[in-house]
């Protein structure tokens, strides 16, 4: 049996196991599976991984089943393995292991253990099968497997109003982008006859420009509609500017789950498939510089919202968004092996990242707002380390040449190659993309100040009143607290701690961040070359744009120092901010209050698209219920049926009348009646 | 000469009594009892006449059958309405209602 087989459906195995087995199979069994599974998968992936970083492997297809024949539509499922899908492979199954590891400690206290396990292994089924497809409608598959799994996970505590209405949103969102993917995907069998992707791919050069097609009652340039659907697909799953408002509603979910799916795999989904597909979107420079333009948006956009925000998971969210912001636009201008490099990268900070804010959260009994955070440093060293390696990856620390953090080597090449582009809209992302990285460095120290630095403000929490006080929250909700302690409050600290002792966490969630910071700092340093130049490496996995590759090596150097000259003015803006004197921010808020008010309800989005499609939902809704349902179906139909029913019995019961006489008399009419009739 | 109309006519006047005796009367279930006795008169005094004026003895022998019928009737028909009249404690037409819908 090829491993590939194993890989993808050990995880699909463990979540039916888990899942169907629930309660009866228990906690540890279940827990035990799914993570095993995982662990399985990610130990048979990394040798694979390895064997495509030796350089020219060819591609590997491995036939599962046959699945549909009708005329000229022919596809099977099939698990194809080359060096986008290896390098896919490793960075989920990697995430996953550890974020079901992680689980173990962070989710003790939910009683609905099992189900988490099963949804997470679901998920990760689903994520692998979307990155090994070998057709498009194996990967809508995966696509469509990895937005339930959202779904579910988001509303996962679903007696929380809030959590219930953030997954219904995710998905409704997501439907939203999944329409256009569809309609790409008829659009391309409707031109290629074929939804096989090596075939599409190898036909796609051949139809640059080459033909028009009718599209809502235009003549537009056929290549350029198909991969503009297909990239409204890609904005839905990857949060991207005008699709992105799910995305910090999901932080309803579980903080795992928040690492694996909104951060590490699910919401660079997108980012693979325009990387798949890039021969195809290579074929429409049109709709490149779409991709260019919303990709350096998104980043621009979410990294002003992060700035703004008090909950940690939602800042790590915006920049997750802000994130993937940078992977489209690299991809947009044609780099797609940086684009690949920064996802490879991000998957193993960001995911540090939320796994560290989970261990913050777990150690603070549920508290996720950063006002009430501050010198948790010397309280939990290891967590406070892990979210460091975090922070200098995100933020690109590192020196040209010598050594530098995972972000350092994958933003710097996006933000090169944006600039070597030398479209207008390249250098409009490049510029975009550093000031974005300058507010990326302000937010991240932010976070690491307001949360490991300063004075203890623990004592104006709720969640911490509570557990100083010994009442726990409800335990379905954030499923921590278990270690936290109650400890006899300590006089000197009493005043500004609440008395309160945030613990470390235990060691199931310590080495998930553990291995992870080993990613954040190493992953950078060593996948450089292969990602970024390695035209062996990627061996026609994706298009390889040489020229664009001598391009970044030249550019002037301000380019080189930009993303490292801006990262260390937002350091020095954020320690000036929320170190050296913390009374900047609020007088900043005061003294621009209407940008301020404008970022911290993130452009208004919500509320734009509350009144644009929402409200008229509603209505339109009510209509259909009120005038439509109740107004005529039902009224006309069984309402009126009944209303004919009775009147009709209030006539009929009077012929009932008990007495013997008019029943007689009646007996005597019908007589006569029936006589009547036959003697005429 | 009184000829087979006379009798025919009586008998339907007669029979006519006897229907309406049953429909009009809103007082007491022995009248209905009554009123059906005058009907099957109505139908004996016709056979009789028809059976004479045929010189046929069917209609005869068949008028003492209906009157062996009608005994059995009254007196099942005075039975019930005793049994009625001692759980209900009245035989007005007006309060026997109880097949009412």
């Amino acid at each position: 049996m090829p491993p590939i087989l194993i890989i993808v459906f050990a995880p699909l195995l463990a979540a039916i196991i888990a899942g169907l087995g629930n309660r009866a199979l228990g906690n540890v069994a279940a827990k035990s599976i799914t993570t095993g599974a995982l662990f399985l998968s990610c130990a048979l992936s990394w040798p694979i991984f390895l064997t495509y970083l030796g350089g020219d492997a060819p591609a590997a297809v491995t036939p599962v089943l046959h699945w549909v024949q009708s005329g000229s539509l022919t596809f099977d499922w099939a698990l194809r393995v080359d060096t986008l899908t290896a390098v896919m492979l490793v960075v989920v199954t990697t995430v996953s292991a550890l974020v079901h590891l992680y689980s173990w400690g962070y989710m003790a206290e939910d009683p609905d253990q099992p189900r988490f396990f099963a949804y997470l292994s679901l998920f990760t089924f689903a994520m692998l099968m979307l990155v090994t497809a070998d057709n498009l409608v194996q990967m809508f598959f995966g696509w469509e497997g990895v937005g339930l799994a959202s779904y579910l996970l988001i509303g996962f505590w679903f007696k929380k109003p809030s959590a219930n209405a953030a997954a219904i949103k995710a998905f409704v969102v997501n439907r939203v982008g999944d329409l256009g993917f569809m309609l790409g995907i008829f659009g391309t069998f409707l031109v290629f006859q074929t939804v096989s992707i090596p075939e599409i791919l190898a036909a796609a050069p051949a139809m640059k420009g080459a033909s028009t097609i009718g599209f809502v009652g235009l003549r537009v340039d056929t290549m350029t509609v198909l991969c503009l659907l297909l990239f409204v697909g890609a904005m839905g799953k990857s949060a991207q500017l005008g699709l992105h408002t799910w995305l910090p509603d999901a932080m309803e979910g579980p903080t795992p789950v928040s690492a694996l799916i909104h951060a590490a795999t699910m919401v660079t989904a997108g980012v693979f498939m325009v990387c798949r597909l890039s021969p195809m979107f290579e074929a429409a420079p049109a709709a490149l510089t779409f991709v260019t333009f919303i990709g350096a948006a998104t980043c621009f956009f979410a990294a002003t919202v992060g700035t703004t925000q008090w909950d940690i998971k939602r800042v790590i969210a915006y920049s997750t968004c802000s994130q993937l912001g940078y992977m489209f636009f690299a991809a947009g201008v044609g780099a797609y092996g940086a684009a690949m490099f920064h996802l490879f990268t991000h998957a193993f900070f960001k995911a540090l990242l939320f796994l560290g804010a989970g261990s913050v959260i777990h150690a603070m009994h549920h508290e996720q707002d950063m006002r009430y955070y501050g010198a948790l440093r010397k309280e939990i060293p290891l967590t406070f380390w892990a979210m460091m390696a975090g922070t200098l990856a995100i933020t690109g620390v590192g020196l040209a040449g010598v050594f530098g953090f995972a972000g350092f080597y994958s933003k710097d090449s996006i933000l090169e190659a944006a600039f070597a582009s030398g479209s207008e809209m390249g250098r409009t992302a490049f510029w975009l993309g550093t000031f974005a990285a300058l507010l990326t460095s302000f937010y991240s120290w932010r976070l690491m100040f307001l949360t490991f630095w300063g004075k203890p403000r623990w004592i104006e929490s709720e969640h911490i009143q509570h557990a100083v006080h010994g009442e726990h929250d409800d335990p379905a909700f954030e499923g921590a607290g278990a270690d936290v302690a109650h400890d006899v409050p300590d006089p000197h600290h009493a005043a500004a701690t609440g008395g309160y002792h945030p613990h470390e966490s235990p060691w199931t969630m310590l080495v998930p961040l553990g291995v992870l910071s080993l990613g954040a700092v190493f992953a950078g340093f060593l996948f450089y070359t292969p990602f970024i130049e390695g035209e062996s490496f990627w061996n026609g996995a994706i298009a390889y744009n040489e020229h664009l590759i001598h391009a970044m090596h030249t550019v002037p150097w301000p380019v080189k120092w930009a993303a490292t000259i801006v990262m260390l003015i937002g350091f020095a803006i954020a320690w000036l901010c929320y170190i050296r004197d913390t009374s900047i921010p609020a007088k900043m808020a005061t003294q621009f209050a209407p940008i301020y008010r404008f970022l911290f309800n993130k452009w208004y989005f919500d509320e734009l698209y509350n009144f644009l499609f929402v409200r008229p939902a509603f209505w339109f809704g009510r209509l259909f219920w009120r005038r439509g349902d109740v107004g005529i179906i039902d009224r006309f139909g069984p309402n009126g049926i009944a209303w004919v029913v009775e009147k009709g019995s209030v006539v009929a019961r009077k012929v009932q009348s008990g007495y013997l006489t008019s029943y007689a008399l009646i007996m005597l009419l019908g007589l006569v009646a029936a006589l009547t009739w036959v003697m005429a | 000469m009184i000829g087979i109309e006379h009798y025919v006519i009586v008998s339907s006047i007669l029979f006519v009594l006897g229907v309406l005796g049953i429909f009009l009367n809103r007082k007491n279930v022995i009248i209905i009892l009554m009123a059906i006795e005058l009907i099957l008169l109505a139908v004996n005094l016709n056979l009789v006449a028809f059976s004479a004026f045929l010189h046929d003895l069917t209609g005869q022998i068949f008028a003492m059958f209906v009157l062996t019928v009608a005994a059995g009737e009254a007196a099942i028909g005075l039975a019930i309405l005793v049994s009625y009249f001692r759980s209900r404690g009245t035989i007005a037409v007006d309060s026997v209602d109880r097949l009412k819908g």
